[in-house]
């Protein structure tokens, strides 16, 4: 199996809280993996240092071959900025606030990164753009401007600015916790397409029925450890953990 | 002297009084942006240093700073800065004015949340595509109102010239009032920077219209 990313007992602090202690997760080539935890578990402070918002007390982070960061004689080594650039084209991250750009429209929110980060001709990053909003159901808003858009389908113009820089693997941080229940559906939908062309995403959430539903593997966070993780029906079905019990009693409540 | 002489006599103080205007609006808005990202350095120094120098400029009399770049020099090191008027007044006024615009662009810029810069650095761009692409637009749209009410105020504030006797539309008006004895050249100069302003409303409300496709 590709690996695509392999996270090695990272360890990160603010202050004197010490959010993750010990954290190793490796993800492979199409998997499907969500990472669940009540708040303050160290789940998004996890997804902010993967994806280099935050930088790793301790630990290792490598994409494919590639170390962006490791420890040596005790100090944490980052790659050189110009080098981290190249990583950053390994991955997208949506948000939960969604962060688009207001002053774009939704078609140039998707094509601007890629022409001017990626220098790709401006053409053919329009017809995938145009693609990519197609296939997000928003093809006849491409002069709209995210502020004339609902929650809902301003969270998938992100996943498709996300997807056009074409990322090996795509994090989301609560994709639905900022909209209301009845928009969560049609971004829940788009991930589970992209969960069927076999797209490796790493999501953070609290929709527990639907990481059950979607993912090849589920991590349960707690207290800044890892406290089980595995098969979706095994955590979900049958915990080995007590933590994890008490977790999902409260979700089920 | 009648009104029409009048008139026509202040009027050719408005060259100097339009010269003022757009040079300072030239140079103070870019000074203004400089100083703002001096004042939110990281650097301790840097910004204690700006910040102090700001809190002078908004803190003493303009009048006082025209007064001090004009005649200044010369008392101090026995040179004037220039036998062309215009370059100290201009020097007075740009130094004062960015050092209001440079507070209006730190609100504005402290005032894009952090997500804007985060997407940003997610998708690769670098710093200064961040700042020029992302942040910069948002933020001309943000300090509009108060930019056009620095701008209005410049407007009125041409006539502090009349301290260091540069011959701009009020000058003129004072001096022609203090010969004549007459209070009509004041509400010429009254009627003047009404005109000025008006336009400068026009221009400004245009402008911030232009903006209002997003919010």
């Amino acid at each position: 199996m590709e690996n695509v990313l392999e996270i090695k007992d990272i360890q990160k602090s603010f202050g004197d809280n010490h959010v993750l202690k010990g954290i190793s997760v490796s993800v492979n080539k199409g998997e499907v993996i969500s990472i669940i935890g009540s708040s303050g578990s160290g789940k998004s402070t996890l997804l902010r240092c993967a994806t280099l918002l935050e930088k790793a007390d301790s630990g290792s982070i490598k994409y494919h071959d590639t170390y962006v960061a490791k420890t040596e004689n005790d100090k944490e080594v980052y790659l050189s900025k110009k080098e981290l650039n190249k990583v950053k084209s390994y991955f997208g991250l949506v948000f939960q606030q969604f962060n688009l750009f207001p002053h774009y429209s939704v078609l140039k929110n998707v094509m601007d990164a890629p022409i001017s980060v990626q220098k790709r001709d401006k053409a053919v990053v329009e017809e995938e753009a145009r693609e990519l909003l197609k296939k997000m159901g928003l093809e006849d808003k491409a002069d709209a401007y995210p502020c004339e858009l609902s929650g809902g389908q301003q969270q998938r113009v992100a996943i498709a600015r996300a997807l056009a820089l074409k990322p090996d693997i795509l994090f989301f941080d609560e994709p639905t916790s900022a909209l209301d229940p009845e928009l969560t559906g049609e971004v829940l939908k788009i991930i589970r397409n992209l969960a069927e062309e076999k797209m490796t995403m790493v999501i953070v959430t609290h929709e527990m029925s639907f990481a059950r539903a979607v993912s090849n593997r589920v991590i349960f966070m707690d207290g800044g450890y890892i406290v089980e993780e595995g098969d979706p029906e095994e955590v979900f079905g049958n915990p080995k953990q007590e933590r994890t019990k008490q977790f999902l009693r409260n979700y089920q409540q | 002297m009648s009104l029409f002489t009048m008139i026509l006599k202040m009027s050719e103080g408005l060259g100097r009084t339009c010269a003022i205007f757009f040079l300072t609006i030239l140079f103070a808005l870019p000074l203004g942006m400089v100083v703002a990202l001096l004042r939110m350095s990281k650097r301790k120094v840097v910004s204690a240093v700006t910040r102090f120098i700001i809190s002078v400029l908004r803190g003493t009399p303009l009048m006082l700073q025209l007064l001090a770049v004009t005649y200044g020099p010369y008392y101090l090191f026995g040179f004037s800065v220039s036998r062309n008027k215009l370059v100290p007044v201009i020097i007075a006024f740009a130094i004062n004015y960015a050092a209001y615009f440079a507070e209006i662009y730190r609100g504005g810029i402290e005032s894009i949340s952090k997500g804007q810069y985060e997407a940003c650095e997610v998708l690769g761009y670098t710093k200064a595509q961040t700042f020029f692409k992302v942040i910069l637009p948002q933020v001309v749209k943000r300090i509009m109102p108060s930019v056009t009410n620095e701008v209005v105020t410049l407007v009125k504030d041409t006539s502090m010239a009349f301290t260091v006797s540069y011959q701009e539309m009020f000058t003129i008006g004072k001096q022609i009032a203090n010969s004549q004895t007459s209070f009509m050249p004041f509400i010429v100069a009254g009627v003047f920077y009404f005109v000025f302003n008006a336009i400068v409303d026009f221009v400004m409300g245009w402008f911030e219209k232009k903006l209002n496709y997003y919010h």
